[in-house]
C-alpha cells in the first residue's frame, strides 16, 4: 500500500482510509485518534475517540463527560480496520502521544502531533519511534529558534521579582500544560510560597496534582487581595478587565515565540520568558537525523525552513498544510 | 557583559520611566568599574566605537549558514543583529567583561574585524551576542536619554542631578571620577571649557494666582516658541546646550559661528528671517541633523533670543538680582545680528499683561514669562521667582478611533487613544493622546472601549466612532509624515464629550486652518 493510501490530508484532518479514522480532526468525525488535549487538536463531538487515558480525562474536564459517544484508552498495539496503531509519549503536555500507524503491508507512519524533547516535569518524556515516514510539526521550524534551558528563564523571573518586589508578576501561560509546567519550573527554581492562579487554570491544575505532579501551594487569583507575588493566568486574561485588580503589574508571557523581540513586543510583554513545549530547531533536526525516515511530512508551522533543511540533507519532505492548528493553542 | 545584556533586554521591554531608572540604577550599583561606565556611555550614545557595517555581518553569516535559511530567518526576525545573535551556533556562554568587548571594537583594524567578531561571538551566549552586536553596530535603541542616566546616578549618592549636569560634559567614558564622587569621593574638576550650567525653570501660573502678587516687583517678556538653550563662548570654545544639558551644537553650526561674545547666556533658539521669527515647525526641520546642508542653512537660519546671562566677560552673574543681570545685557554687544535680547513688556497691572498676552504680535509666542526683579539665577525649578503664563491651548473636538492598552500602573486599561477628524464622510486619524483625564475618567473610557470594540489587533482595539474627545494641544505643524498632514504638539484629552454626537465633531480643515 502506498503511503498516501494509508494517511492523507483532508479538510477535516489527516485521514486513514484502511482504518477509517482521522488523527486530530478539526471537525466532528465518526472516529478520531487524538494526540493530545489542546483545543485545536482535541475537539468535542466525534462519534468515537481513541487517546491516552490522560488525554481522555482532559477532554472530559474541558468538554464534559459527553464529549464523545464512545471512548477507548490507548494501550499497547490496537487494530483498527486494516491497520494497527500504537501510542507513544511525545513530551509535549500531560497525556500527549505520538501515534504510530502500521499497515499490514507498507510503510510505518508516525504522527508525532506536537512534541518536545526538553525535560518536562509535568509529563512523560518523548520517546523516539522508528518509522518509514515521520510526520512532524514545524511550529519553530527556523534555525533562529534554540530554546534556552527553561530554568535559566526562571532565574530571570526570580531576578525581576527581586528587582520589583512591590509589583505582582503576572505570567501568561496556556491553561493546559504550559501553566502547570511554569508552576513546576518555579518550584524547581526555588519558589516555595503560594502561587496564585487564574480561575481558568484551577481544574486542569487539580488534575495534574491528581496525576501525581507536585505543584506546591496554589491560591486563587480571584480574591480581592491576591497575596502571591507570582500569578499565572491564560494570556487572554490580560486583555480582559480581570488584570485591573493588580497594581502596576509586570506582565510576562511564557512561550517559545518570546525568543523573537518583535513577537514579544506585539504582545505588549514586559518580561518575555522563552519556555516552549515544542521542539526547537536543534531538536527537530536531531530527531529527523536520529529516526532517518525515508520521508518527512510536515503538518503545520514554518514548514519552508524545515523543508529547506531536509532538501540540504537529501531527505524527501512534503508539507501537508493542515489547516486549523494554531501556532500555540489558547 | 552578561549583566549589560540583561539590562539591555529589560530596558527594551520596559516602558515605564521609573522602572527603567530602577533597572539602570541597580545595574550601576552592582557592576564594577570600568564596565558600568562603558555601559552608561553605550546607553546614552556617548561611546564612540568603530561601527561594524551590516555588510560585514552578512558576510560572516554567508560562511556559516545556507543563504535561503538565513533569508527566511531574517525575514521572520526583522532585525539583522538579532537574527545573527539567534542563529550563531555555539554552546559556550562566557561572561566576557564589557570593557574587553569595547577595547576589541575600538582597537581592531578593519582587516582584522571579521575574525575578531567571529571569535567573540563564539564565546558568548545568545543575549550577550545580541548585546555585543548592538554595541558593534552602534544601535542600542532602548529609549534612555542622558538625562535619565543622570537621574539614575543621582539616586545612587549625594550629588543631585543638577550637580551631575554641571560636570557631565567634562567627563569621558568610563567615568571613573564620576563614580568615585557619587560613592563619596571628591568632586571631579571641570575638565572641559564651556561646561553646561543647570537651567532655571519656571512654574505655571494663571491670572487668579497672579493677583496675590505686586506687579511692580516683576518683569515680563514674551515666551517664544522655540527651544530653550544655553549658548556659551568660553575663551573661544563654543557650545550650545539644550535645557537638559544635551549638546545640540552640531545641528546649528551657523549659530555657533555667531556666538562672538565671552560668556554663557540663556535664551531661545529660533529660526528667524530678518525680523520674522518662523514657526516651531521650521526649527524642527533643523533638529537632530548630523550634517546641515548649505541650502537648509540659508533657508532656515538659526538665531538666538537672549533671556538671561549666567556668566558675562568672566564674571559669574548668577547671584545678582535678575534686574542687574538684565541691565548688563541691555548694554551688551552680542557680536552678531543673529543674536538679540528678548524685549521687556510694559505693564502696570496684571490686567495690562493679560491684555498683551491675549493679543501677541507674533504667532510664535506661546505666552508670557514673569520674573521677580530680585531673583537670583538658580538651577532647577524653584517655586515662585519665575512664572510661565502660557496662552490658552488650542482645542478640537475629535472622535475616538482606536485604543491601546497601557503598561505598568495602567495595565489592563485602555489608556492610549487615537482620535480623528472628519474629512468628507471619513474620519482621518490626526493624533494620539494618553493623558489629561482623571483615574475615574480612565475607568469610564476603558469601559467605553470594551463595550464598543469593533476589531482587535493585538493590544489595540478599534472602536465604534461615536465618542467625542475634546483634545487640547500647544501647537500645530504641517507634517508630510502624517496621513492627515498635520502633527499636534502635546495633545491631551481636556474633556470627554459624552454629550456630543460624533457627527458634530470638528473637520480636518478646521485643524489645518490653525497651522501658523
Amino acid at each position: 500500500m502506498r503511503a498516501d493510501q494509508i494517511l492523507h490530508p483532508t479538510e477535516a484532518g489527516l485521514y486513514c482510509p484502511p482504518g477509517d479514522f482521522y488523527i486530530d480532526p478539526v471537525r466532528p468525525v465518526p472516529r478520531a485518534l487524538i494526540t493530545h488535549g489542546h483545543g485545536d487538536h482535541a475537539r468535542a463531538g466525534h462519534g468515537a475517540v481513541m487517546a491516552t487515558q490522560q488525554t481522555l480525562d482532559i477532554m472530559a474536564i474541558r468538554y464534559g463527560e459527553d464529549f464523545t459517544a464512545s471512548r477507548q484508552a490507548a494501550k499497547g498495539v490496537a487494530r483498527i480496520g486494516g491497520v494497527q496503531v500504537s501510542f507513544h509519549p511525545a513530551g509535549h503536555i500531560l497525556g500527549s502521544a505520538q501515534i504510530a500507524v502500521m499497515p499490514d503491508k507498507g510503510p510505518k507512519i508516525v504522527v508525532s502531533g506536537d512534541y518536545c524533547r526538553a525535560p518536562n516535569p509535568v509529563c512523560a518524556s518523548y520517546e523516539p519511534v522508528p518509522c518509514d515516514i515521520f510526520v512532524t510539526e514545524a511550529t519553530f521550524g527556523l534555525p533562529v529558534f534554540r530554546h534556552p534551558d527553561p530554568l535559566l528563564e526562571m532565574t530571570r523571573l526570580i531576578a525581576s521579582m527581586a528587582e520589583f518586589p512591590e509589583r505582582p508578576h503576572l505570567i501568561g501561560a496556556y491553561a493546559l500544560g504550559k501553566a502547570q509546567r511554569v508552576i513546576a519550573l518555579a518550584r524547581q527554581a526555588g519558589i516555595d510560597g503560594p502561587i496564585a492562579i487564574h480561575g481558568a487554570l484551577q481544574r486542569l491544575s487539580d488534575y495534574h496534582v491528581e496525576q501525581g505532579i507536585d505543584l506546591g501551594p496554589l491560591v486563587p487569583a480571584t480574591a480581592k487581595e491576591v497575596q502571591a507575588q507570582l500569578v499565572i493566568a491564560p494570556p487572554s486574561a490580560f486583555a480582559s478587565a480581570w488584570v485591573q485588580r493588580f497594581s502596576d503589574p509586570v506582565i510576562g508571557f511564557a512561550s517559545g515565540w518570546m525568543a523573537v523581540r518583535a513577537r514579544a513586543r506585539q504582545r505588549g510583554v514586559e518580561l518575555p520568558l522563552v519556555i516552549s513545549d515544542h521542539v526547537d530547531w536543534p531538536q527537530v533536526t536531531q530527531t529527523i537525523t536520529d529516526l532517518a525516515p525515508e520521508e518527512v511530512w510536515i503538518t503545520h508551522g514554518t514548514e519552508e525552513g524545515l523543508m529547506r533543511w531536509c532538501e540540504l540533507q537529501g531527505i524527501a519532505s512534503r508539507p501537508l498544510r493542515l489547516v486549523g492548528y494554531e501556532d500555540e493553542p489558547e | 557583559m552578561r549583566g549589560f545584556a540583561h539590562l539591555l533586554e529589560r530596558l527594551a521591554f520596559t516602558a515605564a520611566r521609573n522602572a527603567k531608572l530602577r533597572l539602570l540604577r541597580h545595574y550601576l550599583e552592582q557592576t564594577p568599574d570600568p564596565d558600568r561606565g562603558y555601559a552608561l556611555a553605550a546607553l546614552t550614545g556617548d561611546l564612540k566605537l568603530r561601527a561594524v557595517t551590516p555588510g560585514l555581518l552578512r558576510g560572516l553569516m554567508a560562511e556559516r549558514i545556507d543563504g535561503q535559511l538565513f533569508a527566511m530567518s531574517y525575514d521572520f526576525v526583522g532585525d539583522l543583529a538579532e537574527t545573527i545573535a539567534l542563529l550563531w551556533d555555539t554552546d559556550r556562554d562566557e561572561d566576557v567583561p564589557l570593557h574587553q568587548a569595547v577595547a576589541l571594537l575600538s582597537e581592531t583594524g578593519r582587516a582584522g574585524l571579521p575574525s575578531t567578531i567571529t571569535a567573540m561571538l563564539d564565546r558568548l551566549g545568545p543575549s550577550q551576542r545580541l548585546a555585543f552586536l548592538k554595541l558593534a553596530t552602534g544601535n542600542m535603541r532602548v529609549g534612555l536619554s542622558a538625562r535619565m542616566a543622570r537621574i539614575a546616578l543621582a539616586e545612587m549618592g549625594e550629588p543631585q542631578v543638577k550637580d551631575i549636569e554641571e560636570i557631565w560634559h567634562g567627563l569621558t567614558p568610563p567615568y571613573q571620577p564620576l563614580f568615585d564622587w557619587i560613592a563619596g569621593g571628591t568632586r571631579p574638576e571641570h575638565a572641559a571649557l564651556a561646561p553646561f550650567r543647570p537651567v532655571m525653570l519656571s512654574t505655571p501660573v494663571d491670572l487668579d494666582q497672579l493677583r496675590a502678587f505686586d506687579p511692580a516687583l516683576y518683569t515680563a517678556e514674551w515666551k517664544w516658541d522655540g527651544i530653550r538653550v544655553q549658548a556659551i563662548n568660553d575663551g573661544g570654545t563654543r557650545r550650545l546646550y539644550s535645557r537638559t544639558g544635551e549638546d545640540v551644537g552640531a545641528a546649528f553650526p551657523d549659530l555657533l559661528e555667531a556666538l562672538n561674545f565671552d560668556g554663557a547666556v540663556d535664551g531661545e533658539l529660533l529660526v528667524r528671517r530678518g525680523l520674522d521669527v518662523a514657526p516651531f515647525g521650521d526649527l524642527q526641520k533643523r533638529l537632530g541633523r548630523k550634517v546641515v546642508g548649505r541650502a537648509m542653512l540659508d533657508s532656515h537660519p538659526a538665531s538666538l533670543r537672549v533671556y538671561d546671562a549666567m556668566i558675562w566677560q568672566g564674571r559669574d552673574l548668577r547671584d545678582l538680582p535678575h534686574e542687574e543681570r538684565r541691565a548688563i545685557l541691555e548694554t551688551a554687544d552680542f557680536g552678531s545680528e543673529r543674536i538679540d535680547l528678548s524685549p521687556l513688556l510694559p505693564f502696570a497691572t496684571w490686567d495690562d499683561l493679560a491684555a498683551l498676552r491675549a493679543d501677541p504680535p507674533s504667532i510664535v509666542i506661546e505666552g508670557v514669562m514673569i520674573k521677580r526683579r530680585d531673583s537670583a539665577y538658580v538651577g532647577g525649578r524653584p517655586r515662585g521667582p519665575w512664572f510661565k503664563w502660557k496662552r490658552d491651548p488650542m482645542v478640537v473636538d475629535a472622535v475616538m478611533l482606536y485604543a491601546q492598552r497601557g503598561h505598568g500602573k495602567r495595565s489592563g486599561f485602555y489608556s492610549d487613544f487615537t482620535f480623528g477628524l472628519w474629512d468628507g464622510e471619513v474620519l482621518v486619524p490626526v493624533g494620539k493622546a494618553y493623558f489629561g483625564f482623571t483615574d475615574e475618567e480612565l475607568r469610564e473610557l476603558d469601559r467605553f472601549v470594551r463595550n464598543n470594540t469593533t476589531e482587535r489587533f493585538g493590544p489595540v482595539r478599534s472602536v465604534a466612532p461615536k465618542l467625542v474627545l475634546e483634545v487640547a494641544f500647544e501647537g500645530l505643524n504641517a507634517s508630510p509624515r502624517h496621513k492627515s498632514g498635520v502633527a499636534m504638539r502635546f495633545p491631551r484629552i481636556s474633556r470627554i464629550r459624552w454629550d456630543k454626537p460624533a457627527a458634530e465633531a470638528d473637520r480636518l480643515q478646521t485643524l489645518k486652518d490653525m497651522i501658523p
